[in-house]
């Protein structure tokens, strides 16, 4: 079985997050508390169930990674974009926008 | 389940018949098919009648004469027409609601079942519904909220409230 | 344009105190999200691929400078810096905290603006001709009729809860700028043999996953019936549009389903109902409504500006824009001014709060302080003296707004796709981006001509694939970003669906498609003959020789 974290996006917010060993949510997926099997999976998206019931966070679901060079990233290229946020350069990169 | 009426919880005083139970003494609702079926032996009791229409019933096949057509002539002798919300987001009630008040005169109570929130109150007030089943009103504080969260509205609708387009009308006519 | 009175401002702020209070709701766990969701979607408000995504609606897409100003101040103090204007003439901030979007819309009310209705199976933000108003093909301003719409349309509480989304769009010139056939209502402006005028009535156009041109279901409709018109149509849909698959529940699926005749009838049988009831518009509200449409107070010019025309003769710059992206405008000495917000290598649409507010300043100094936005992403000055062009087209330069490219190749409409949104197959943005880059020389756009590409980054379509003349669809296969690509679209008065040339090709060889396509073209074209006549003219075979090479036609042949 491939490696599985959680991701949602938090409530108050909306920001992508990961659940972490300890239960809390975090905005690096390499943070994130990996499932290495499908009971592990079942755990984790148990407390993230909890977690949504204690309104921390909203439609969390397993995504897959792939450990690559010590370093853990999603499988898919949607939740690499997910992760790491928009591939263009946006217009609130541009210095004109920061002013 | 509890019936709001005019902001207040009170005691429904009608009988749910199902198909195939007897029909109490009292005041009862059927669904359509028991009406259309036993519409003589209903009347014939000297008790009140309504009518329970579902979704699909009471719009029929676009093209049809729908139920509520069909039932427009004996309207006057029906105390309640029900009408569901299968879910909230199904409005086809709205529709229904607004045809029984505003084509067919409808003047009993039009009542509201099924996934009945206060987030759509003030919308069913303004198609014409007078009562509403809830499974749980919670405080009933946010319903009376909620029937007066919008003052003034763009259309004219069921509950014959001013438009704004009609209180502006009034508002140039006093200036 | 339109002023608020009283009604709409109270109107406005009970809105927002109603949307504080769901959203309180929330935060207080009184309501989960499957309740809060259809909500918050009722206010513009998405859950999106990173963030929520507030859409803020710009009735018809018309703005004062004011009004622009605030958006500049609402991105910056709640969001990233920027917005991005979208191809219903809205504007979409992506980055909202869902505990201070309230604040947000409280801000948004002093100006006259919300997020009503910005998403939701409602009627969404009505849209319109940008050059409404101005247009020298005008048979009068749809706007008037877009603002009634507007009203009727704002928590209408029978319509709020339809089988899905409903779009209205309006035109009144003879040149459809605002894509009537394509939206679930369209709206003409036409005369009668008479004179009068009053609407051509289109219904069940649309885009997605089944694109369908609108049928004419009345060739004309006085004004004073629209609004009963349109809500013997809305009631139609409401009880018989379909709600079990939310992919055949917009209403160009009933009108297929039914036949255009069947469903005429039944929307004549209910309107004959209500037609001369409350609804029933008087002139006196219609000539109120319009008074809000005057013309702002015009200078005389018996010309065209001198110094104007020398500027032209002299400066090659100055004339490839002045080409590009003005239009002619009903009143002698004057120009509509297109800025573009489809710089080279940006993102299509985007704007900065410090552009929006450059944007503003010019508008105030050159243009009456109105702004217009169009479907295609731009923004328009709708009243330029010529005698300012040339002092506008410099400050323009100066804030990335005057790439000389309307309607051109790289004038690109282009949803968000995968970059921000959680349904998308597959990119958009960086697509056109490439596509940018590589059509980058001004010379040779210029020589291409008008061609509308259009990108949508998944089947729901929001980039209009469908009616670019070249279109793009991203499609995700096994994981891989795919494009499928579609030619011969068009969402004018000569509405047409592009059809598929072949296999969708990668991300990595689409720009190279649509460059063989072009050459293509560019091979075949008469003197003056655009992209889609050429297309017309042809058919798909020798474009699709060019992108997929000799056999590839005559295997599919």
């Amino acid at each position: 079985m491939s490696l599985q974290v959680v991701t949602a996006n938090r409530l108050r917010d909306g920001i992508v997050v990961y659940l972490a060993a300890d239960g809390g949510w975090r905005q690096r997926v390499a943070d994130a508390a990996l499932a290495l099997d499908q009971g592990e999976a079942e755990r984790l998206m148990a407390l993230a169930s909890a977690a949504v019931e204690a309104r921390l966070v909203v439609d969390p679901y397993l995504i897959e990674v792939v450990e690559d060079g010590g370093l853990v990233r999603p499988s898919r290229y949607r939740e690499v974009i997910r992760a790491t946020g928009p591939s263009v350069e946006t217009q609130a990169d541009l210095p004109s926008a920061a002013e | 389940m509890t019936l709001l009426k005019g902001g207040e919880i009170v005691a429904d005083e009608w009988a749910a018949v199902g198909d195939d139970d007897p029909v109490p003494a009292g005041p009862a609702i059927v669904s359509l098919q028991r009406w259309q079926g036993e519409r003589e032996e209903l009347l014939r009791r000297n008790h009140p009648v309504g009518v329970r229409l579902a979704s699909d019933e009471a719009s029929g096949a676009p093209g049809a004469p729908g139920v509520i057509e069909e039932i427009s002539a004996d309207l006057d002798r029906l105390g309640v027409v029900v009408l569901e919300f299968a879910s909230f987001t199904d409005g086809r009630a709205y529709s229904q609601a607004r045809l029984l008040r505003e084509r067919y005169g409808f003047e009993g109570e039009v009542r509201a079942v099924g996934n009945v929130l206060r987030d759509q109150y003030q919308f069913m007030l303004r198609c014409g519904f007078d009562a509403f089943e809830v499974v749980d009103p919670g405080k009933l504080d946010g319903w009376r909220e909620a029937a007066s969260e919008i003052g003034a509205w763009y259309q004219p609708a069921a509950d014959r409230r001013q438009s704004i387009p009609a209180l502006r009308h009034a508002a140039r006519g006093r200036a | 344009m339109y002023r608020y009175d009283e009604f709409d401002r109270d109107f406005v702020a009970e809105r927002v105190e109603q949307f504080r209070g769901q959203v309180g709701r929330r935060l207080s766990g009184e309501l989960s999200e499957e309740e809060f969701r259809p909500l918050r979607l009722l206010n513009g408000l998405y859950l999106q691929l990173h963030a929520y995504m507030l859409r803020v609606v710009i009735p018809y897409g018309m703005l004062s400078s004011r009004q622009l100003r605030m958006l500049a101040q609402v991105a910056r103090r709640y969001d990233r810096g920027y917005g991005h204007f979208t191809t219903r003439q809205n504007i979409q901030f992506n980055w909202p905290k869902l505990e201070e979007v309230p604040d947000l819309l409280a801000d948004l009310a002093t100006v006259e603006m919300h997020a009503i209705q910005g998403s939701g199976n409602s009627i969404r933000n009505v849209t319109a001709d940008q050059f409404a108003g101005v247009a020298a093909d005008e048979v009068e301003d749809p706007r008037v009729y877009a603002e009634i719409v507007r009203q009727w349309s704002t928590l209408h509480p029978e319509f709020t809860f339809l089988p899905r989304k409903f779009k209205i769009a309006l035109t009144g010139a003879g040149h459809d700028r605002a894509a009537v056939r394509v939206h679930d209502i369209g709206l003409a402006m036409v005369e009668d043999a008479a004179g009068e005028a009053g609407f051509e009535v289109i219904v069940g156009g649309g885009l997605g996953r089944t694109p369908m041109i609108g049928k004419t279901i009345r060739e004309f409709l006085a004004k004073r019936d629209l609004l009963s018109y349109l809500e013997a149509i809305l009631r139609i849909y409401n009880q018989f549009g379909r709600r079990d698959n939310k992919y055949k529940a917009r209403i160009k699926i009933l009108v297929h389903e039914l036949g255009a005749e069947k469903f005429t009838e039944l929307v004549e049988a209910e309107w004959r109902e209500i037609k001369d009831g409350t609804l029933e518009l008087p002139a006196e509200e219609i000539e109120r409504i319009e008074a809000y449409f005057a013309d702002p107070p015009y200078e005389t010019f018996e010309a065209d500006d001198a110094g104007y025309l020398a500027m032209l003769a002299i400066d090659g710059a100055f004339r490839r824009w002045a080409t590009s992206n003005l239009f002619p405008h009903k009143r002698p000495g004057y120009a509509i001014v297109n800025l573009s917000l489809k710089p080279l290598d940006g993102v299509p649409g985007d704007a900065t709060a410090a552009q929006m507010e450059a944007a503003a300043d010019l508008a105030d100094r050159y243009g009456f302080g109105e702004i217009r936005i169009t479907h295609e992403q731009n923004l328009v000055l709708p009243y330029v003296a010529q005698r300012d062009l040339h002092d506008l087209w410099r400050a323009l330069d100066e804030i990335g707004f005057a790439t000389p490219n309307i309607g051109q190749v790289t004038d690109i409409i282009s949803c968000p796709g995968l970059d921000f949104c959680s349904l998308a197959s597959a990119r958009s943005i960086p697509v056109a981006q490439r596509i940018g880059r590589r059509f980058r020389d001004l010379d040779r756009q210029f020589d291409i001509g008008e061609l509308h590409i259009n990108i949508s980054g998944c089947i729901n379509a929001c980039g209009h694939h469908h009616v670019g003349h070249i279109g793009l669809l991203g499609v995700d296969r096994k994981g891989e970003e795919y494009y499928q690509i579609t030619l011969g679209g068009s969402a004018d008065e000569n509405a047409s669906l592009g059809e598929i040339v072949g296999p969708a090709v990668s991300y990595d060889a689409v720009v190279d498609a649509i460059e063989a396509v072009i050459a293509a073209y560019l091979e075949h074209r008469e003197p003056d003959e655009p992209f889609i006549e050429t297309y017309r003219r042809l058919g798909a075979e020798p474009f699709k020789e060019s992108v997929y090479g000799k056999e590839s036609v005559h295997d599919a042949a």
